[in-house]
């Protein structure tokens, strides 16, 4: 019982974590219709750069923030100068401009960096406090807690309270209406896609820590759980990102405690069939007609 | 026919490319092989039915270890001649059509972005199960593949890489040969229906699914004869051979070829080969403390390849061999006679539809 409350905690706080990325995947789909493939990388560039300011300035936070300022930045490059020139062709296009710059990215962090695990600690200790005799929250899951839900709040008042985030619905429900009303739809998705690699560099710094370190491939295993997250919640809905996010971190948590860790791959693999099979569009998104 | 003749002469000239090349070259022309085996499958699949896998990889990986398997099994019972490998590649190709079935199957009612990243956890997945079943597949450690000597026939002085080459392009050219006539069959024109609008494909009564699972099994058969001459040619599986950057690799063959054109996919694999080799080649002029060298010549091929598939993406997406094509058009149409006939069809038959267009 005390194993199943200590894999529950920490399956929430992995799944806080893809919750996040999840976020950032369904952002950008939501905007442009695209599965961004290289949010993953673009993630691990971040946390590279967190890696050396950190070593540089002796401070974790100037790293951690030194990250965030780079996907802001990477992300609005990358929707700039790459993605906007295949947003018309078809979406398959799309995708293999992502895995393109997947393994360039790869290819210049091994280059810079070298491909041996470098060490990435946490900011917090990560050993789990006792609550009435039961090894249960490390003081660095309440931190990723903690940054998880000022980043949905946050988010969720960019949205819904501001007009730039009214801007931002705006252009990615009815582009050319908004476009007639006055929105730059082309900054506004440039803001978006910013904003996502963002929250992506985010959920990096907060997973790495608790992975083998940090490595050009690290982010694989986690973008592909939170792609299954965001096709779980329905690649369309915010809270059903979240929702998703929360069950995959459960999910390969139980598996990894009870199965070992080596069986989380396989296990989101068939989570995946399995929602693609018996759903789909996933549990949350409304009934969209496909256009013929 | 003319594909048929092509395939000998195709196949008479690389024999005896084989006998003149060093041991070092014939080993890079059968990788280049084995590469094109995979690449002119899954450039049918995703060029052809529309379908993007990066799970090729992974697909791979299962031929190779079922190849592994079986020879080891052949060595263990003292069977050494060379119709072992047969056997093998044979059951190495099966196990990679079922698994391709399997993944074929699920895929068949997915999309685009769906689709891929359904492909991209079987390529991170697969690769695991060489860890999982430890006692079997020897973890990241991999097995090793017991090869019999090279036939007799070669000459007794012949290289083993000559031999190497000879299966890989046997394998190579009749994947080709296969996938030649597939492509210009009724089916390929399915595939191509189904790819271009699959409402209309149904309407016209083309089996949507099934065409988009067969399509899946063959380019799976395909990958899989490439995976298990690679175990031929490595003489070793491990996990770390077929990572995600594999099947990365083999996307990048076909877009920089040309998405479904066959002989994309040569010039792709071509590149393939070649492009590790020169940067590494550039790396050993260029003097540098060893611990850079050995980090630039892993990862600037892996670099350049990103850079190439993104610009080519969005440049060029016809790819090498759509450059080629437009350049013979452009040859062609500089003759006198079919110039007047060009001209002719490309008057503007857009006009009538304008006031309408314009009214919605």
């Amino acid at each position: 019982m005390d194993r199943f409350l200590f894999l529950t905690v920490d399956g929430l706080s992995r799944g806080a974590v893809y919750a996040a990325f999840a976020l950032a995947l369904v952002l950008i789909w939501r905007g442009t219709r695209i599965v961004n493939f290289a949010q993953g990388v673009l993630a691990v560039a971040t946390a590279y750069l967190a890696y050396s300011v950190a070593g540089a300035t002796g401070s974790y936070w100037a790293g951690f923030a030194a990250a965030l300022a780079a996907g802001l930045v990477l992300g609005a490059l990358v929707e700039r100068l790459v993605m906007r020139r295949v947003a018309q062709a078809p979406p398959l296009n799309a995708v293999i401009v992502a895995l393109g710059l997947v393994l360039l990215a790869q290819g210049v962090l091994g280059m810079l960096y070298g491909t041996q695990y470098l060490p990435f600690p946490a900011p917090f200790s990560r050993t789990a406090m006792t609550v009435a005799g039961v090894p249960l929250l490390s003081r660095y899951d309440l931190f990723v807690f903690g940054t998880v839900l000022l980043l949905m709040v946050g988010l969720a008042l960019l949205f819904t309270r501001t007009a730039t985030g009214l801007r931002m619905r705006a252009a990615a429900f009815a582009p050319d209406v908004s476009r007639l009303l006055g929105v730059s739809v082309g900054r506004t998705l440039t803001l978006g896609w910013a904003l996502a690699a963002l929250v992506g560099a985010l959920a990096g710094m907060l997973v790495i820590p608790t992975g083998l370190g940090l490595h050009p491939t690290a982010m694989d295993l986690v973008f592909v759980s939170a792609f299954t997250a965001a096709v779980v919640g329905g690649l369309d809905s915010p809270a059903g990102a979240v929702v998703g996010g929360l069950a995959v971190g459960l999910v390969l948590s139980y598996v990894g405690g009870y199965l070992g860790s080596a069986s989380t791959p396989l296990a989101v693999l068939a989570l995946l069939v399995v929602v693609l099979l018996a759903r789909p569009t996933g549990l949350f998104s409304g009934t969209g007609a496909r256009r013929v | 026919m003319r594909r048929y003749a092509g395939a000998l002469v195709a196949a008479v000239a690389l024999l005896a490319a084989t006998a003149v090349l060093d041991p070092f070259r014939d080993y890079q022309l059968a990788t280049a092989a084995a590469y094109l085996s995979a690449t002119a499958g899954l450039t049918v699949l995703t060029g052809l039915s529309g379908q993007l896998s990066l799970g090729h990889g992974a697909l791979m990986a299962i031929a190779a270890y079922t190849v592994a398997l079986t020879q080891n099994a052949f060595g263990a019972h003292g069977v050494g001649t060379q119709w072992t490998l047969l056997a093998s590649l044979a059951a190495g190709t099966a196990a990679a059509s079922v698994a391709g079935a399997v993944v074929g199957v699920a895929a068949a009612r997915l999309r685009g972005p769906y689709l891929a990243g359904l492909t991209l956890v079987v390529a991170v997945a697969v690769p695991s199960v060489g860890t999982l079943a430890g006692g079997l597949l020897h973890g990241d450690q991999g097995l090793s593949v017991y090869l019999p000597p090279a036939p007799g026939w070669l000459g007794a002085d012949a290289p083993y890489e000559r031999w190497q080459a000879i299966v890989a392009l046997a394998a190579a050219l009749l994947v080709m040969l296969l996938l030649g006539n597939l492509a210009a069959s009724g089916f390929g024109r399915s595939m191509r229906a189904v790819r271009d609008d699959e409402v209309a494909a149904a309407l016209a009564g083309i089996p949507v699914a099934r065409v988009r699972v067969l399509a899946f099994v063959v380019s799976a058969a395909c990958a899989g004869l490439g995976g298990g001459v690679f175990a031929i040619l490595a003489q070793s599986v491990s996990p770390g051979a077929f990572s995600l950057t594999l099947s990365l690799n083999l996307l990048l063959a076909i877009v920089v070829g040309g998405l479904g054109s066959l002989a994309g996919a040569v010039w792709g694999s071509l590149l393939l080969v070649l492009l590790p080799w020169l940067t590494d080649s550039l790396a050993r002029t260029v003097s540098l403390p060893p611990g850079a060298a050995t980090r630039l010549a892993g990862n600037l091929p892996l670099a350049v390849f990103g850079l190439l598939l993104v610009i080519v993406m969005s440049a060029a997406p016809g790819g090498v061999q759509g450059l080629l094509n437009r350049a013979g058009r452009w040859v062609r149409g500089r003759r006198p006679g079919r110039h007047a006939r060009r001209v002719e069809t490309s008057t503007p038959d857009a006009e009538p539809d304008a006031p309408l267009a314009s009214r919605t």
